[in-house]
């Protein structure tokens, strides 16, 4: 290890360390002043963000070239760690109030950050493996943070059981990989492809890490966990769940198939066509049919893994790949963004034992919170693609690219399940401001201050969307 | 047919068996016995591949120390015996079409698809003794090792909050 | 290659006789009066009540769990003493940074009183 290597690491041990330091220091922090631990953690988050941004520009491997910086792995690394701020803000507004905090919390969170990190980072499969595993157990344990509610437990058994067996595939095609080109590395598996030709070997590997990381990322036919997790979790928990693993499992599966993989296009751009056709198509007609608003959203985030992994399509056609990676990572931020947003506001309607979380507990909100009502109906009118929100701006980006790519059914495809999600997204506008009801919206300050910042954000970068695009183009892997 | 491979088939046909008993047997001490075999088996194939010392790390920790977890867990269930009756009954017959479906697709990818090549490399770098794992995992793998321990560290806090009641 | 393993091949099969033959020794010479009130499970003299199985307390669990994991430490130690020469001060530091990331894990579970029997 060299003083270029650790640079390159910077961030991410400090943010390790900072994790790890925090465990011992919560233990001191007395159970009514756990929002010492949160600040804490935030502080945290913001010092890497801050040396993470510092790194941006720069391109250069370490560790044997198992660690790389780039200006991809930055873009990812300030999502995701804003994704992490955006979570301890969301447990802070909530967990207290459902009785279910605990400092331990805001640890685990950093530490499933630091894996959401190094699996953006790594060029390696044991390493990508290993930030994997760090993203999710943190992830099981805080699924079933509310422990004596049986949902919350049936959220993290049901994950952990589910997950694992994804792990188990991904490790699998990992292995094969290994077994076929002798290396764990990207740029040696790439290199062993280009001498070996077509073989068998690389094939099921690569199909095998697509399955694992497609169960991250909730793709469609491994999707069934995701809407008894994402419901049955602590919703601030959920919310984190719902960016941060998404952010990261595209991040590695981008980097895996365009860094070791890039023959394999012929093949793997039919499976992916399917897998993202599927995913929006089911994502958006089983949202229709929900009544519960967290399984709503859940399987409105199902729909826009599909939307996202279009950016992955055209990923063997060399003009366009960049244009449609870059409009993939825009989409990234715009939904990370509406995503946030909105599960602010479902916590801020929750109550006790999740009471609160059905679709006619929204009845009456838009004349009880004016505030509340107009910013759940900005992040849904985003979420749908409405001109001229920014949810509209990232999808045109992301057909666009698909078109040029020549795969118009897929873009067609977007847009008509596009028109079947503003049947569910705008019927919960129609009931918050058409329906009578007394809903109990609760006022906490960190709440506001999320879905507040949150709705602020998507309507700034609806009217100038053209920075974030700039940054996204810039950040595309080469 | 040398030695090895004699030995390399018998010991196929055992961790397969015994993986089958595991799978079938409703009685869960009984597959946590068969998996032990399994984990015995594959520690052979370990040695058979030139790599004692992961052979002993499976004995120790697979065959050992995970198994001790294991039957933990199905005392703490107290389930060791599985009720017959499965809840959906077309769900087997149709995972079994489904497995034939997916047995017939990679024959035909295996045999009848000619562009496919199978071919490995002859040799992926030797490493055999504790020294050789010693001396990769501090120098270049030193990175994921140290990943590692920070797992562990978050395994052992989410064990210990999940199975602790907050005093 | 194998040849080296031969040697702990019967020390296994030695050893498997002789666990064989103290149990078979037994049953083959030890007097046999068996009668229906011997072969009931024993329980202080009480007749016994209902299954021999019950559900366990979690906290064995937890022991299990702890002992798995320091016991994956202790793989790790085994390269790196056998190692240990040519890795050097360079490894030595990388071992205590990884034993002190796990002994922020022991701490943790001390001070939870994971160790504790209640």
């Amino acid at each position: 290890m060299t003083a270029a290597d650790f640079s390159l690491f910077l961030p991410l041990a400090v943010l390790l360390i900072w994790a790890t330091v925090l465990l011992i220091v919560d233990l001191f922090i007395p159970k009514e002043r756990k929002g010492w631990t949160a600040s804490l953690s935030a502080l945290g988050l913001a010092l890497t963000l801050f040396l993470s941004l510092r790194q941006w520009g720069e391109t250069a491997s370490g560790f044997g070239e198992m660690l790389r910086v780039d200006p991809f792995a930055t873009f990812i690394n300030a999502l995701l760690l804003l994704s992490g701020l955006g979570g301890v803000l969301l447990a802070y507004g909530s967990i207290r109030r459902h009785g279910v905090e605990r400092g331990e919390y805001y640890t685990l969170l950093l530490f499933s950050v630091s894996g959401m990190m190094l699996m953006a980072q790594a060029r390696d499969l044991i390493l990508l493996f290993l930030g994997l595993e760090l993203l999710s157990i943190p992830l099981y344990v805080l699924a079933a943070f509310a422990l004596p509610r049986l949902d919350s437990e049936e959220a993290g058994l049901k994950y952990f059981l589910l997950g694992a067996f994804a792990s188990g595939f991904f490790l699998y095609g990992t292995a094969l990989l290994y077994g076929a080109s002798g290396t764990t590395l990207l740029s040696g598996i790439a290199q062993a492809w280009s001498q070996a030709g077509r073989n068998l070997f690389f094939l099921v590997g690569a199909a095998l890490i697509l399955v694992g990381l497609g169960f991250k990322v909730a793709l469609v036919p491994f999707h069934m966990w995701t809407p008894d997790v994402y419901q049955g979790a602590p919703t601030a928990v959920t919310g984190f769940m719902a960016a941060g693993a998404k952010i990261a499992g595209f991040a590695a599966l981008w980097r895996i198939f365009t860094e070791a993989l890039p023959g394999l296009a012929p093949d793997v751009t039919p499976i992916l066509w399917a897998l993202s056709a599927l995913t929006m198509l089911l994502g958006n007609l089983l949202a229709i049919a929900q009544k519960n608003v967290k399984r709503m959203l859940a399987y409105s985030s199902i729909a826009h893994a599909g939307y996202i992994l279009m950016a992955f399509v055209p990923f063997g056609v060399p003009q366009v790949r960049d244009v449609a990676l870059a409009a993939g990572l825009f989409y990234l931020i715009t939904y990370a963004i509406t995503n946030f947003g909105a599960w602010a506001v479902v916590s801020a309607l929750e109550r006790q034992a999740g009471q609160g979380l059905e679709l006619d507990d929204y009845a009456g909100l838009g004349s009880k919170a004016p505030a509340l009502a107009l910013a759940m109906t900005v992040f849904m009118l985003s979420l749908t693609g409405v001109p001229p929100t920014l949810g509209l701006i990232g999808k045109f980006y992301l057909f666009r690219s698909v078109i040029e790519a020549g795969f118009y059914g897929l873009a067609v495809l977007g847009v008509l399940t596009s028109l079947i999600s503003a049947y569910y997204y705008l019927r919960l506008v129609v009931i918050m401001y058409m329906r009578p009801g007394e809903p109990q919206p609760v006022a906490n300050p960190w709440l506001n201050l999320t879905w507040g910042a949150m709705a602020i954000l998507t309507v700034l970068f609806s009217l100038i969307p053209a920075p974030l695009f700039w940054w996204a183009s810039q950040s595309v892997l080469r | 047919m040398s030695l090895e491979l004699l030995l390399f088939l018998i010991l196929a046909l055992i961790a397969i068996a015994s993986a089958l008993g595991m799978l079938l047997s409703r009685h869960a001490v009984y597959a946590a016995l068969f998996l032990v075999l399994n984990f015995a088996t594959v520690a052979v194939f370990y040695l058979l591949l030139n790599a004692p010392f992961i052979a002993m790390a499976q004995i120790t920790v697979y065959a050992g120390a995970i198994m001790v977890l294991f039957l933990f867990v199905i005392m703490l269930l107290g389930t060791e015996v599985l009720p017959p009756s499965p809840v959906l009954p077309w769900q087997r017959p149709l995972a079994f079409l489904l497995a034939l479906g997916l047995l017939a697709e990679s024959v035909y990818l295996l045999f009848f698809r000619q562009r496919l090549t199978l071919s490995l490399p002859a040799t992926i770098d030797p490493f055999s003794g504790p020294k050789a794992i010693g001396q990769a995992l501090f120098t270049g793998y030193l990175l994921p090792f140290e990943i590692t321990s920070i797992l562990l560290l978050v395994a052992m806090v989410g064990a210990i909050l999940l199975t602790r009641k907050e005093r | 290659m194998l040849l080296e393993y031969v040697a702990i091949a019967i020390l296994i099969a030695l050893a498997t006789f002789i666990a064989l033959a103290a149990v078979l020794m037994g049953e083959l010479f030890g007097p046999k009066r068996r009668t229906a009130v011997k072969a009931e499970p024993y329980e202080s003299g009480m007749r016994p009540i209902g299954p021999g199985t019950r559900r366990m307390p979690v906290r064995f669990y937890l022991i299990a769990m702890l002992f798995i994991l320091f016991d994956i430490e202790v793989v790790f130690l085994l390269p790196w003493a056998v190692a240990f020469r040519q890795l050097g001060v360079f490894g030595l530091v990388e071992m205590l940074i990884f034993i002190a990331i796990l002994l922020v894990g022991y701490f943790y579970a001390w001070r939870k009183g994971a160790l504790e029997w209640e």
